[in-house]
């Protein structure tokens, strides 16, 4: 009876902890990778990974991470559950953001010195084409329906609208200063970007390649000038989309029909990536200054729980 | 006569002229097609003779030259002069920096590579001509002669009495300067002009900075060296303006007049120098550098420095990294072969905001430009994490400003915690109540 009461308790433990969910941060100033167990709000461990870790992906197949190690000029492929270094991509000098396609067998990359797209061969570990777009291209990501690459230049102000199957461009939009981030609506057809400078949202019609709207930012007692929007996601059903607001340390909650602005949630110290978990339910931020992430219940719209991670953590993925 | 119009004449007579030649051919011809055929010198070739082939040739060049007109002419040229004035190596105190020859230029030769990478999008094109004054040349009659009525927009690197004599010709109006060097406060209030922009803070602006952080580590007795130079008493003015605005004091207040005759070495003689009442922080103004570095280690108490050397306060330093600056470092460190320079940093962001406000205004017209760069709408990205305007009332560029160590940045002001109803930005400098700037009723003038 002991035993058994015994055997069930471990098993249980053993359980959930197989189907607990695994955030993965990078840590810029740390040069390691933080394995963050959300559910028991606790750090499990930090790796070494490289100099300067930034953008990072999982694959589709949750096997793999993709880590931009900037300071070794290469992305690192990593075994998502040994951690090991499986392989490298050569992802030219210096790589930050980058986003991989829906089948996970292409990866583009923003080269920020260069204004340059690089698109690399996940499988050949070659790079395929080269793609010219303004200074400072940061912000990148592609369309769930695989039919547009959408590249954010920093200094230039513009996303480039690049048609994935041919790798050109095919339009420009010209946005507010210092576009950050993009990301697409899980149908495909709405791209959001942010403007680091302006303090402003834009959605655009991946259609027409014309703006719907433009959401400035506003919080009571806060200058605008620490307003500075960077990551962007947004939940399948486009209910709702979350905005992480830089050195306001706040998360932007914006109703995605509307398309108004509901709540701003306190949370970390620049406040710069965020991810969902896989059900949608939690959201995790990377807090670069106060060196932690925080962990929001979007059920109860409230921010339940912040975890000290390392130093700068800067980017954050979920692993199932 | 319009682009259109005279593309549309340059067709016409190249059709007649084709119609022409064609009917030497008998046959009807494209004037390319016959161009092509008759090249080779073949016997097999009806119409080879020497003024046949010459007058096609001549068609065809017309179409050339007149082609590339025309799609040139679908592109806004916008142009820019970078006029500045040939400068003699300054007094130093050791050979370990090198002096570097017409700063600021390099600064403006990136910013037109990023706004022609932004123009390749928007079908503009930015193009930048250099003019020097020599030494001793005349400043008046250079501008009327190479800028005036060929260009809109001038970066200026003159000196403060240079570029008030240019912006004051009649030959000026109209045109917008950014003036990418000078520090001058009286440039910013009783002497401003509405045709001038100021791309670098003013001296006010960089001694409310180290005012803040003075007052951030409560550093609030300070002892005020000044050297012997006009632009020294200027920024000495500046310091006691901040001072008193800060609610700091000044304890001792002593010039600084090192002369031959002295016959000592700085080691002895700073340490009788600053033989003065405690204090906490030694502010030194000595903006050309002939005897601040010797400060620092020498003096009578342990006291940091603090000033135009020591701990500076700058719009630019090579060791500032932050908020995408290591981008534009190495950016410009590839182009120039050296670090960026205050100067360099001012004449980019001149260049960046022309091309800001013509990318999204799609002119070339100064009124046009200078209403958006003067409106709440214009952004400019300086890599120091806020972004940067222009302030209405006297035209200079809002910005957060650097403080730095000689290897390392050490924070950036406005200091949090000092704050404004507005924007933080504006509590360095002259705010709109203390300006005495009548830019805007100048204007109307």
């Amino acid at each position: 009876m002991n035993i058994n009461k015994k055997t069930a308790l471990i098993l249980s433990v053993l359980l959930t902890s197989a189907q607990a969910e695994t955030v993965f941060v990078t840590l810029e100033k740390d040069n390691a990778l933080a394995l963050v167990d959300p559910a028991a709000g606790k750090l499990i461990k930090t790796t070494a990974v490289g100099q300067r870790p930034r953008g990072i992906a999982l694959s589709p197949d949750h096997k793999i991470l993709y880590i931009a190690v900037s300071d070794d000029n290469t992305i690192k492929l990593i075994d998502a559950n040994t951690l090991k270094e499986i392989g490298r991509l050569p992802s030219g000098d210096d790589p930050e953001t980058f986003a991989l396609n829906p089948q996970g067998n292409r990866l583009y990359v923003s080269n920020e010195d260069d204004s340059m797209v690089t698109v690399l061969d996940t499988v050949k570990k070659k790079p395929v084409k080269q793609i010219k777009v303004g200074v400072e291209p940061e912000g990148i990501a592609v369309s769930p329906d695989n039919q547009w690459v959408v590249s954010a230049s920093e200094t230039t102000n513009m996303l480039h609208w690049i048609d994935a199957k041919t790798g050109a461009i095919v339009e420009n939009t010209l946005v507010d200063p210092r576009p950050r981030a993009v990301s697409f609506t899980a149908d495909s057809r709405q791209v959001w970007a942010t403007s680091e400078m302006a303090g402003t949202l834009t959605i655009l019609d991946s259609q027409t390649k014309q703006i719907v709207k433009t959401l400035k930012f506003a919080i009571p007692g806060v200058a605008s000038d620490k307003i500075q929007p960077v990551g962007v996601v947004i939940d399948k059903n486009r209910n709702r989309a979350y905005v992480a607001l830089g050195p306001a340390n706040r998360v932007a909650v914006i109703n995605g029909q509307t398309l108004t602005v509901e709540n701003y949630l306190l949370v970390g110290q620049r406040v710069w990536n965020l991810a969902f978990s896989s059900d949608q339910k939690w959201l995790y931020t990377t807090n670069g200054l106060s060196n932690d992430i925080s962990i929001i219940d979007l059920e109860k719209q409230q921010v339940t729980k912040s975890i000290a991670v390392g130093s700068y953590p800067w980017g954050i993925a979920a692993k199932p | 006569m319009s682009v259109v119009k005279y593309c549309l004449e340059i067709g016409k007579l190249q059709i007649l002229a084709a119609i022409m030649l064609n009917s030497r051919a008998k046959k009807l011809m494209n004037p390319v097609k016959l161009a092509v055929r008759s090249m080779p010198l073949s016997s097999q070739m009806r119409f080879n003779s020497f003024f046949f082939r010459l007058s096609v040739y001549f068609v065809l060049a017309i179409q050339l030259v007149s082609w590339s007109f025309c799609y040139a002419a679908n592109k806004q040229v916008i142009k820019i002069a970078y006029l500045t004035q040939a400068q003699p190596p300054p007094p130093f105190l050791s050979n370990l920096d090198q002096f570097i020859e017409n700063k600021g230029y390099h600064g403006a030769v990136l910013a037109i590579k990023d706004n022609n990478t932004t123009g390749r999008f928007t079908g503009q094109t930015f193009a930048l001509e250099l003019i020097t004054v020599p030494l001793e040349g005349d400043v008046i009659a250079l501008f009327n002669k190479a800028v005036a009525k060929k260009y809109d927009y001038v970066v200026s690197l003159l000196a403060q009495d240079q570029l008030l004599k240019v912006a004051d010709l009649p030959a000026a109006k109209g045109v917008l300067f950014f003036d990418a060097v000078t520090r001058d406060d009286s440039l910013r209030n009783e002497q401003c002009r509405a045709n001038v922009l100021h791309m670098l803070p003013s001296r006010s602006m960089r001694a409310d900075a180290l005012a803040q952080y003075m007052m951030k580590k409560r550093w609030n007795h300070w002892f005020l060296v000044v050297g012997a130079n006009a632009g020294d008493r200027l920024y000495a003015q500046a310091i006691q303006r901040a001072a008193k605005r800060f609610g700091s004091k000044i304890v001792a207040e002593k010039v600084w007049e090192h002369t031959f005759e002295a016959r000592r070495n700085a080691q002895s003689d700073v340490s009788v120098f600053s033989q003065v009442d405690d204090y906490d922080v030694l502010v030194v103004a000595d903006e050309q550098g002939v005897f601040g570095e010797y400060l620092d280690y020498r003096t009578w108490l342990p006291r940091p420095v603090i000033g135009t050397q020591g701990l500076i306060a700058t719009a630019w330093h090579w060791t500032h990294e932050q908020w995408g600056a290591a981008q534009i470092q190495n950016r410009f460190k590839e182009l120039a072969g050296r670090w960026m320079e205050e100067q360099d940093y001012g004449a980019y962001l001149a260049v960046r905001a022309i091309g800001e406000a013509a990318s999204r205004t799609q002119s070339n017209r100064p009124e046009a430009l200078k209403a958006y760069l003067f409106s709440e709408r214009f952004a400019l990205q300086g890599y120091k994490g806020a972004p940067l305007s222009f302030r209405a009332w006297d035209g200079q560029l809002r910005q957060p400003i650097l403080l730095a160590g000689p290897r390392s940045s050490v924070s950036v002001a406005p200091i949090e915690g000092f704050l404004h109803p507005k924007t933080e930005l504006d509590t360095l400098g002259y705010d709109q109540a203390e300006s005495t700037c009548k830019r805007i009723e100048n204007e109307h003038k």
